[in-house]
C-alpha cells in the first residue's frame, strides 16, 4: 500500500511537472513581441521591463522556464495588465464558486443515480430498466449548453423563480438562500451530465455483480433484497461508479465554464473566457495551470479512495 | 501420412461472435438521419436553399412559415438554410479531428499492443500522462493563443488532443485480440507482421473502433458547440450549430424558434451517431467496461 502510494505520487509529480512545461510554454505561442501583445501597444516602457522581468525573457527558454517556475512556487503567477490585479488572488476569489458549483452537482447526481441503478439492475431488460435506459441516453445527447438554454427559458423565463436567471449571481457570504437560489440552475445542468455517466456505469456494474456467486449464496441464506442490494452489490461496484465519478469531477472542474459563462457566475470558468476575451494572457494562462493541477488532484485523490475501498488493486 | 492439411489461401478469419445482438429498425432510422444530413452538408450549395448570409429586414423574427420553413433570425437570415450550412462546419469538425485522431492513435495503439517491450511501455505511460492533462482546458488554451481561428486549426487542435484517448481504446483492443488463437496460428504459419497487423488484427478490432469513432465524433461536435460560444468556433456570420445556438441567447424571449431548432438539430444529429455507436458495440458484443 505504502509503495503504491509512493509511486502514485511520483507520478503525480512527473504530471504536474509536465503540465507546467505546458502552461508556461503557451506564452510562447503568441506570434511576435510578447510583450507586445500581452499588455497592448500602448504598454508604457516600465510595464514592458517588468513583463520582461517576470517572464525572463531575456534569458534562454529553459532558464525562462525555472524562473517562471519559481515564481509560480511562490504563489506568484504575474499581475494582470488588464485588472491590475494578482492573478493569484483572482483565481482565490473564483475557486470556491466552482467548488461549491460541483459539490452540490455531485451530491444531486449521486442521490438521483444510485437508486435508479439498483432499482435498474434488479430487473435487467424490465420496463423500468428500459424507460430509464431510454432517457438516460437520450439526455447523453443534449449538451450542457442545450440544457441550460431550457431551464433559462421554462424555469427563470416562463415561472420566473427569483435569482435564477442570467447575472443574477449572489456571493454565498451576503445572502446564502438567494446563493443557493442562483446556484440551482448551473448545479442541476452539471448533475444531469453527471447522472447520466454514473447512472449508466453502476447499472451495467450491478448487473454483473448481482451475477456472482456470493449473491447467489447471500439469497439462499435469505437475506433481504435490500440488504444483498446495498451490503453486498454496491460496495464491489462501487469501484466502478468510484473510477467514473474521479473522472467526471475532473471534467466538471476543467468543463463547468459554459455554465458559468451563459449565467454570469463569477467562478473560474467564467473568469477564464472573459480573460480569453481581452487577451488577458497572463490570467489564462494562470487559470489553464490551476485548473489542470486540480484536474489531476481530484484523480489522484479518488485512486486513493477507490484503494481504501477495494485493497486489492494497490496489490496487483 | 501427415494429415495436417494447410490451407493454401491464408483466409483472414474475422472472428464473429455466435450470438448477435439485432440492429434493429431505429438503427437503421439513425443511419439514415446522419446520411440525410450529410447529403444536405455536401448539396447545400446546389439545393433550392436561400442564401444563408442573406439579409432580409422586412421579416425579422418571424415563425415557421412556408417561406421560411424554420423562420428567421433577429437580422432576417433563414433558420432552415443556415442549419443546413451550418451541419459542414459540425459534420468537418467533428469527421476531421477523429480522422486525425485515429490516423495517428490506430497505428500507434495497434503497434504498442502488438509489439509489446519497451516501445509499449514508454508509449502507454506518455500517453497516460497526457490522458490527466485535461484535454477541454488543452484545447481551449491552445485555440485562444494560437490566433487566428480557422476550421482547420479547430481540426487539428482538438484531433491531436483526442489522440491518448484512441491509443488507450486502440490498444486495449488490440492487447484482447492478439492473444487469440488465430493470430498464434498465423504466427506460426509464419506470416509477415505487416500481414498480421493489417489482415488479422485490424479487422477484428475495425468494430470497436468504428464504435468508439462515432461517439467521439458525438463528443466532438458538442465540444464545437461548446467553442462557439467562448467564440473560439468559427467567427460569425459563417453559422455552425454551436453559433447559432450562441447568437439566440440575446433573442430567447422573443424568438425561441433561433434557439429551439439549431438545438433540435444538433442533439438528433448527436443522438443518431451514440445510438448507431451503442448498437454496434452491442453488435459485437464488446463490454462497455472495456472502452
Amino acid at each position: 500500500m505504502i509503495r503504491y502510494v509512493i509511486r502514485r505520487i511520483l507520478m503525480l509529480i512527473g504530471i504536474v511537472f509536465i503540465i507546467s512545461v505546458g502552461s508556461f510554454y503557451l506564452i510562447h505561442l503568441l506570434p511576435g513581441n510578447i510583450t507586445t501583445i500581452i499588455e497592448g501597444p500602448g504598454a508604457s516602457p516600465a510595464n514592458q521591463a517588468k513583463l520582461y522581468k517576470l517572464l525572463g525573457l531575456d534569458r534562454p527558454i529553459y532558464e525562462q522556464y525555472f524562473v517562471w517556475l519559481g515564481n509560480v512556487l511562490h504563489g506568484n503567477l504575474g499581475t494582470s495588465f488588464i485588472s491590475q490585479e494578482s492573478v493569484a488572488s483572482t483565481i482565490r476569489a473564483a475557486l470556491p464558486i466552482d467548488l461549491e458549483m460541483i459539490f452540490i452537482s455531485q451530491i444531486l447526481a449521486f442521490a438521483t443515480a444510485i437508486p435508479m441503478a439498483m432499482r435498474s439492475a434488479r430487473k435487467p431488460d424490465g420496463i423500468v430498466d428500459r424507460i430509464f435506459g431510454a432517457g438516460s441516453f437520450t439526455l447523453l445527447s443534449v449538451p450542457p449548453f442545450i440544457v441550460i438554454i431550457l431551464l433559462v427559458l421554462f424555469i427563470s423565463i416562463k415561472l420566473g423563480i427569483p435569482h435564477t436567471g442570467v447575472s443574477t449571481y449572489v456571493s454565498f457570504s451576503s445572502d446564502w438562500i438567494a446563493n443557493l437560489e442562483s446556484m440551482a440552475l448551473p448545479s442541476i445542468t452539471l448533475a444531469i451530465g453527471s447522472f447520466v455517466v454514473y447512472f449508466r456505469v453502476l447499472r451495467s456494474d450491478l448487473i454483473a455483480t448481482l451475477q456472482e456467486e456470493f449473491i447467489t449464496m447471500a439469497r439462499s441464506k435469505g437475506i433481504s433484497q435490500r440488504r444483498i442490494m446495498w451490503r453486498h452489490a454496491f460496495r464491489p461496484s462501487s469501484v466502478a461508479l468510484l473510477g467514473a465519478a474521479g473522472v467526471n469531477i475532473g471534467g466538471l472542474l476543467a468543463g463547468g465554464f459554459v455554465v458559468q459563462f451563459l449565467l454570469a457566475i463569477p467562478g473560474l470558468g467564467y473568469t477564464l473566457i472573459a480573460a480569453i476575451n481581452q487577451n488577458d494572457y497572463l490570467l489564462v494562462q494562470g487559470i489553464v495551470f490551476v485548473v489542470s493541477v486540480g484536474v489531476v488532484l481530484i484523480n489522484f485523490i479518488f485512486d486513493f479512495i477507490i484503494n481504501i475501498v477495494d485493497p486489492r488493486i494497490s496489490r496487483e | 501420412m501427415s494429415n495436417v492439411i494447410i490451407p493454401e489461401e491464408q483466409a483472414s478469419i474475422v472472428e464473429r461472435p455466435e450470438k448477435k445482438a439485432p440492429l434493429g429498425p431505429l438503427f437503421w432510422l439513425c443511419v439514415g438521419w446522419i446520411a440525410l444530413n450529410f447529403l444536405g452538408a455536401i448539396f447545400a450549395n446546389v439545393l433550392p436553399l436561400q442564401n444563408p448570409l442573406y439579409q432580409d429586414y422586412s421579416s425579422i423574427n418571424v415563425g415557421p412559415s412556408l417561406h421560411h420553413l424554420f423562420g428567421t433570425d433577429d437580422i432576417g437570415r433563414d433558420i432552415f438554410s443556415r442549419i443546413v450550412y451550418g451541419s459542414r462546419v459540425s459534420i468537418a469538425v467533428g469527421f476531421g479531428a477523429m480522422l486525425i485522431g485515429f490516423g495517428i492513435g490506430t497505428p500507434l495503439g495497434m503497434l504498442a499492443a502488438y509489439r509489446r517491450g519497451r516501445f509499449d511501455t514508454i508509449m502507454t505511460s506518455f500517453m497516460y500522462i497526457l490522458l490527466a492533462f485535461p484535454a477541454i482546458i488543452a484545447t481551449i488554451a491552445v485555440l485562444s493563443f494560437w490566433t487566428p481561428r480557422s476550421l482547420l486549426k479547430i481540426i487539428i487542435v482538438i484531433g491531436f488532443a483526442s489522440v491518448p484517448l484512441v491509443y488507450r481504446v486502440i490498444r486495449t483492443a488490440t492487447l484482447a485480440v492478439s492473444t487469440k488463437d488465430y493470430i498464434v496460428a498465423a504466427k506460426v504459419q509464419g506470416a509477415t507482421d505487416r500481414r498480421i497487423l493489417l489482415k488479422e488484427l485490424l479487422p477484428n478490432i475495425a468494430p470497436i473502433g468504428v464504435s468508439f469513432l462515432l461517439i467521439g465524433v458525438a463528443t466532438v461536435i458538442a465540444l464545437e458547440g461548446t467553442l462557439a460560444f467562448l467564440g473560439l468556433s468559427v467567427s460569425p456570420p459563417t453559422p455552425s450549430w454551436g453559433n447559432m445556438i450562441n447568437e439566440s441567447r440575446t433573442v430567447l424571449q422573443v424568438n425561441p424558434w433561433l434557439a429551439i431548432f439549431p438545438s433540435l438539430a444538433l442533439c438528433l444529429f448527436l443522438l443518431s451517431l451514440n445510438f448507431i455507436g451503442d448498437r454496434l458495440r452491442n453488435h459485437f458484443d464488446v463490454a462497455e467496461v472495456k472502452l
